[in-house]
């Protein structure tokens, strides 16, 4: 395993740690009340990406912007959303993050930095050279960081969005999570999938003479330490850079609907033999989660009990936030007609 | 102010007042892209103050797509952007960001996020277009909740129109048309924001309402005042937006006359003449003593050769035969 903790305090790592087991506690719970049959519609989880997330948001500014996709829960939380609001708005309650017109796919936090979030996949790509653009014409300093999936970059408006941040040195950093490293049937090396010639995916940005680089997302030193040079480059006014994570695909998101092989608990850390079959070798070597905390304990920054003991905690939270969105009211029906302008 | 005591000018040089006061006034204000003036000799003026703000007047790559997606980030990031489109065909290039993230932005995010772009361009058959550069997309925008819909047809208008969308804090489509950029008329000298969603009378009349949009107020107004030198009196009336969209004027128009031509470029089928058409039999149909005329582009892809062109847009002639036809 050549992956590394960060090089930083005992506090920031279990910080990273908290973040992640909130957005594994989270969407495990979330594909619960899916199958309960608590909200309806299709949805995406990030589970297998926590480390890219976590490490990538603690490198921001309070006041930058962040853009991501269908696959955003992990990103909100990741940047300290309130996982009861954000059930709420999956939900569809009025407690929700977008009052109930959001949804899975559209989850938005202004006050982080989210202020939409799109459903297509490459939708927020031009949108964040513009908020890029905005941050370089008023001269705040703010970077923006866009999340999108290796998917984005088959529709036209990620070389359109690309050339224009290269053009313009808008200070945007583009965040490739390509969460499909040996896909079914890929060998390690060959072309990535059946729908994008270009191979790697770097050199996209790189024919537009955007800075790229290729780092393992589940390695959360790699991702901080990737992102926080890039985000210093940019705020720094070089321009746009692009890093492309890659992540095995989580076995639970192969099916059309999300499905848990086996719930999540840091003692698989040590022992994945209560994993089924198919889906052991993931958990064994592939969790982000699961290395950091093995690494946390290697490393002698924590005892297993500890993080134990925060887990449950985590847990808890987890719990009372599922409760507080169940609670929540759907929103009057007429609320629908409301909004539309500002 | 009455629009005797107003200077007049034309309505390419009141549109250039409105961009240059509006640079002026405001920082947040960038223009990207540079056929405000449109292609014409005009466009000098243009060019010339694009000099002056080098920073804020931007001439970005044939990206549509791109910089629309571009200036609507910048927007929800407190820039005021105005995007040209140049020839309103090419917005069906930037369709994914104009109507898919542009205007649900607001909604989507239950309010949290605005998103005050505007989007220019000039729309309709200008001469020789052809199909790919003659579309009216403001019938299929009205399809699209969230956008604002403006539709200047005077020098007045366009200035005080320009100055509101600028202001809009609401993505707003701003639909103009190159065969107006000649058109002369009263601009007052002050400064004039006109509110979105206030129809003007842009001529009285007893017998007939003719709502007409775009162009087609100035054409109508060309018919109506052929028809009174034979004794009919032609009320033209000008919603100057869609959305939104001043029904109560078009209505109190309608229960005068009882007889409606709607005058579009759009073209007929579930155009905007459509809609309008609709909304009036909905609301006032037992005030109707004839049959709602549509006369709108016909439903065929813009031909290029002159008379096929002027065959199927709304002209002259098929004005004159609805108005007639609603009076029989």
């Amino acid at each position: 395993m050549t992956v590394v903790l960060p090089q930083l305090p005992r506090e920031t790592l279990l910080d990273f740690c908290r973040r992640m087991l909130v957005i594994r506690h989270f969407e495990e719970r979330l594909i619960a009340l899916h199958d309960a049959g608590n909200f309806r519609g299709h949805y995406h989880v990030y589970i297998g990406q926590e480390a890219t997330g976590v490490a990538a948001l603690s490198c921001l500014a309070a006041d930058d912007y962040i853009f991501t996709t269908h696959r955003n829960h992990g990103h909100l939380l990741g940047r300290g959303a309130e996982p009861g609001r954000l059930f709420a708005e999956i939900l569809g309650r009025r407690d929700g993050y977008n009052q109930g017109k959001g949804g899975s796919f559209h989850a938005a936090a202004a006050g982080l930095g989210f202020l939409h979030t799109s459903g297509v996949v490459a939708g927020i790509i031009p949108l964040a050279t513009g908020t890029a653009y905005a941050s370089k014409a008023l001269r705040n300093r703010r970077v923006t960081l866009c999340c999108f999936g290796d998917g984005a970059l088959e529709e036209g408006a990620a070389p359109e969005a690309l050339n224009l941040a290269s053009l313009w040195k808008l200070p945007v950093l583009f965040l490739c999570e390509n969460n499909g490293k040996y896909g079914a049937g890929r060998a390690v090396g060959t072309a990535q999938s059946d729908s994008m010639a270009i191979y790697p995916l770097t050199d996209l940005p790189r024919a537009y003479k955007i800075p790229a680089r290729e780092i393992d997302g589940s390695d959360s030193g790699a991702v901080h330490e990737a992102v926080s040079q890039a985000v210093n480059e940019i705020r720094g006014g070089a321009g746009p850079r692009f890093i492309e994570t890659q992540t095995v695909r989580w076995p639970g998101s192969e099916t059309n609907w999300p499905a848990i092989p086996t719930p999540t608990n840091i003692s698989l850390a040590w022992d994945v033999d209560a994993v089924p079959d198919k889906a052991r070798e993931w958990y064994r070597a592939s969790d982000p989660l699961l290395i950091f905390v093995r690494e946390l304990v290697a490393a002698k920054q924590a005892r297993r009990e500890e993080l134990a003991a925060l887990e449950r905690e985590i847990k808890e939270s987890i719990a009372a936030a599922e409760r507080f969105a169940l609670a929540s009211p759907y929103p009057k029906p007429e609320e629908a007609l409301k909004d539309v302008f500002a | 102010m009455s629009s005797l005591d107003m200077r007049e000018l034309a309505y390419y040089e009141a549109k250039f007042e409105a961009l240059r006061e509006i640079l002026a006034a405001d920082e947040r204000v960038h223009l990207i892209g540079g056929t405000f003036l449109s292609l014409s000799p005009r466009r000098k003026l243009f060019s010339d103050l694009a000099g002056r703000y080098p920073d804020r007047v931007l001439a970005p790559p044939i990206s549509e797509l791109g910089f629309c997606g571009l200036a609507t980030g910048a927007a929800m990031a407190g820039l005021r952007p105005v995007v040209d489109l140049s020839t309103g065909s090419f917005i069906f290039e930037a369709w994914p960001q104009v109507v898919n993230e542009a205007a649900n932005a607001f909604y989507m995010s239950g309010g949290q996020t605005r998103a005050p772009v505007v989007f220019h361009l000039f729309h309709g058959l200008r001469g020789g277009g052809a199909a790919q550069h003659s579309a009216s997309p403001q019938a299929m925008l009205w399809n699209c909740p969230g956008l604002e819909i403006v539709l200047p047809a005077s020098p007045r208008d366009v200035k005080g129109l320009l100055k509101t969308a600028i202001a809009s804090d609401n993505p707003t489509i701003f639909i103009d048309h190159v065969q107006l950029l000649e058109t002369r008329g009263p601009v007052p000298e002050e400064d004039e924001a006109i509110p979105f969603g206030v129809a003007e009378v842009k001529r009285r009349g007893r017998d007939v309402t003719v709502i007409a949009t775009s162009y087609m107020v100035q054409r109508s107004l060309t018919v109506a005042g052929r028809l009174a030198s034979e004794g009919i009196e032609v009320e033209v009336v000008d919603p100057r937006t869609l959305v939104p969209l001043d029904f109560p004027a078009l209505m109190a128009s309608v229960e005068k006359t009882g007889r409606v031509v709607i005058v579009d470029e759009t073209h007929q089928s579930c155009g905007v003449a459509a809609e309008l058409a609709a909304r009036i039999a909905e609301a006032g149909f037992d005030r109707l003593k004839a049959p709602i005329r549509r006369v709108a582009t016909l439903d065929v892809p813009v031909p290029y050769s002159e008379p096929l062109e002027d065959f199927i847009g709304p002209s002259e002639a098929r004005i004159v035969d609805a108005v007639k036809a609603v009076l029989r």
